[in-house]
């Protein structure tokens, strides 16, 4: 819960967090190693001197200080686990729907597990996904386009056998599809980071929504587009808001082309923890303006009002998150973190 | 002495030759553009060493991760193998990328001077042409989009402006009074990049073709070149935020210290009018005008 100096309380749900092994121990290989090692670029290129983390926290943070990170001294009320698996590069995978689940059943008000499916795995993979809709009825997929797979580098939602995912995904009620668009898709000699797959499917499925991670970064301009013209395409703004700090005014620049291009209504808050804590990035979200000479030039106005729905209401409605029933068993099981168990 | 001295002599002659070789392959390389970030791959520090033995150059390059597009790697290797092969002097040239998930790839491939699709085999089904052009396109739009914001924010009128030839526009940069000369600057990386698009021209002819056209080859409208340039921006800004992080990536990678002292200050904010241009060539189309650029 954010407080504003007028005492407005603004209930943040994070649309974007999760809960990875990194450590030496988990590792199968050197794109293990690279993997953790860019996530950690991130990490220290764009947080704040005092926010920045130890490599071996990094690597491994806990259930614990995951906890704390966001609901204690962050202002997360909720969070959207999204996993990251890479199987191919950890023992144990580097962030499962299993792992996070662990975490929602210590937590049941605080989390939002979502799962995942990879189309590559055929009929097994839809069995799969059965399974996860019944254990964890999960409501969202993550899928991570740049996945490998044996010999395979990654995938497109245009592929043959994809269609039958989302079929599935309906069938389920599985309506949010979170979808980050990595390098290295096959064949080599195209855009990897094309985001017209993105479009191609939101048009077939219009039940299901499609929340684009990192706004399509770095392809942001043609996400902008499919965006405008697809009623059920939303933009996730993890790695766009940590510039808030590093380069303000790049991130004013492209906050005012989301909203100018996409709208208020279908841009999400997410931190993408353990890269970036909530903290900091809300307190600088909620003091930051639009410069007038960008506001005046585009039109657009980042308002208390814009920034509630982007921090809390928007992914509240994907959700069917009943804001005001959630905030009432929060304040019941408000209590010092008890984790560690 | 002097029998010394004669046999010293040649010794500096080469060694100032070989100083001289290294500078002129860093300034051939300055010409080589990452094609997604339009800058040059030695301002953005990516370019880590040059060595000259005779007449075998030896390159050193890195990226800001491991994950970096492989196409994109690949072009740039190339281009770079291009670019020197064409100074009479080079015998041989070896180009190394490091740290980078298909550095061994790239590196035999370019050594071999194998095109794209051999290089990767099984992993590509073409050449990366597309994807170049692609970027040409992007590169294109951003060039004009800075230029014609520039030149309106510098008082000129658009009715004008979308009527000049290549020679006229070169002529408004000559006679152009702004104080450090920018306006030359963004005619000239403009031109670099004006017949990526619309009529395939003999160089000699270029002069009289129309300065200002869209991708499809099409005249500007100068009622509507607030919403058009309202649309090319968001090519600009997505590029210009790329380049911020791909910069700061590799300064975490490899160190603050990486990316090259003299590298031009780049000035994200060219929509965010500072103090200093003058008023009246601000566009702001109204909100339902966003259309406009389909």
């Amino acid at each position: 819960m954010y407080r504003t100096t007028d005492g407005e309380e603004i209930f943040v749900i994070d649309g974007h967090v999760h809960l990875w092994d990194g450590s030496k121990a988990n590792l199968k290989n050197v794109h293990g190693q690279q993997f953790i090692d860019c996530f950690y670029a991130y990490h220290s290129n764009l947080s704040p001197k005092e926010y920045l983390w130890p490599k071996e926290k990094f690597d491994k943070y806990g259930e614990e200080a995951m906890y704390n990170d966001l609901f204690v001294t962050g202002y997360d009320d909720m969070a959207i686990c999204q996993p990251t698996y890479l199987t191919d590069f950890y023992k144990n995978g580097f962030n499962t729907t299993e792992a996070n689940y662990v975490l929602k059943q210590k937590f049941p008000h605080r989390f939002i597990v979502n799962g995942a499916f990879d189309p590559r795995d055929g009929e097994a993979g839809l069995d799969r996904l059965e399974e996860l809709a019944s254990l964890y009825k999960i409501q969202g997929v993550k899928l991570y386009t740049a996945e490998w797979r044996g010999d395979s580098k990654g995938y497109k939602l245009s592929d043959p056998g994809v269609q039958r995912y989302f079929e599935r995904c309906e069938k389920l009620g599985i309506k949010n599809i979170h979808v980050h668009k990595g390098p290295t898709i096959l064949p080599l000699n195209r855009d990897a980071f094309d985001v017209a797959d993105v479009d191609d499917a939101a048009t077939s499925f219009q039940n299901l929504n499609f929340i684009v991670e990192h706004c399509g970064l770095p392809r942001l301009d043609d996400f902008c587009w499919i965006a405008t013209q697809e009623t059920n395409v939303y933009g996730g703004l993890a790695v766009v808001l940590p510039f808030i700090h590093t380069r303000p005014e790049y991130f004013a620049h492209v906050i005012s082309e989301l909203l100018f291009w996409i709208g208020e209504d279908k841009i999400l808050y997410g931190s993408d923890y353990g890269i970036w804590s909530p903290k900091w990035l809300i307190e600088k979200f909620m003091a930051f303006e639009l410069p007038e000479s960008v506001s005046k030039e585009t039109g657009v106005q980042l308002s208390l009002t814009a920034k509630k729905k982007i921090l809390g209401l928007n992914a509240a409605r994907l959700y069917g998150i009943d804001i005001e029933a959630q905030k009432a068993l929060l304040e019941d099981v408000r209590q010092p973190a008890a984790v560690g168990a | 002495m002097s029998t010394a001295r004669a046999v010293q002599a040649p010794a500096v002659v080469v060694s100032r030759s070989a100083v001289d070789r290294v500078a002129e392959v860093w300034s051939r390389l300055a010409a080589v553009d990452d094609p997604e970030l339009d800058e040059s791959v030695t301002e953005l520090g990516f370019v880590t060493a040059v060595e000259v033995d005779g007449g075998s150059v030896s390159i050193g390059f890195r990226l800001p991760t491991y994950w970096c597009a492989a196409n994109f790697a690949y072009l740039m290797a190339d281009d770079m193998r291009q670019v020197i092969a064409a100074l009479p002097w080079v015998t041989d040239i070896t180009i190394t990328l490091d740290e980078h998930m298909y550095a061994a790839e790239i590196n035999r491939g370019v050594a071999a001077g194998r095109s794209f699709q051999q290089t990767f085999g099984n992993e590509a089904n073409g050449e990366v042409e597309d994807v170049r052009r692609i970027f040409l396109v992007k590169a294109f739009q951003r060039r004009q989009e800075a230029l014609l914001s520039w030149l309106l924010a510098q008082g000129n009128e658009p009715a004008m402006l979308v009527r000049l030839n290549m020679a006229q526009l070169s002529a408004l940069a000559s006679t152009s009074t702004d104080d450090d000369g920018k306006t030359q600057r963004l005619v000239a990386r403009y031109r670099e990049r004006r017949f990526v698009v619309g009529r395939c021209i003999d160089e000699a002819e270029q002069t009289d073709e129309p300065a200002f056209i869209d991708t499809e080859g099409a005249p500007l409208n100068p009622d509507g070149l607030g919403a058009y340039l309202r649309a090319l921006r968001r090519v600009g800004v997505n590029a210009e935020f790329n380049g911020a992080l791909c910069r700061g990536l590799l300064a975490a990678r490899y160190g603050e210290s990486c990316t090259p002292a003299s590298a031009v200050e780049i000035k994200p904010v060219h929509f965010v009018r500072t103090g200093g241009s003058k008023p009246g060539g601000t566009f702001a189309p109204p909100r339902e005008t966003r259309g406009a650029a389909e």
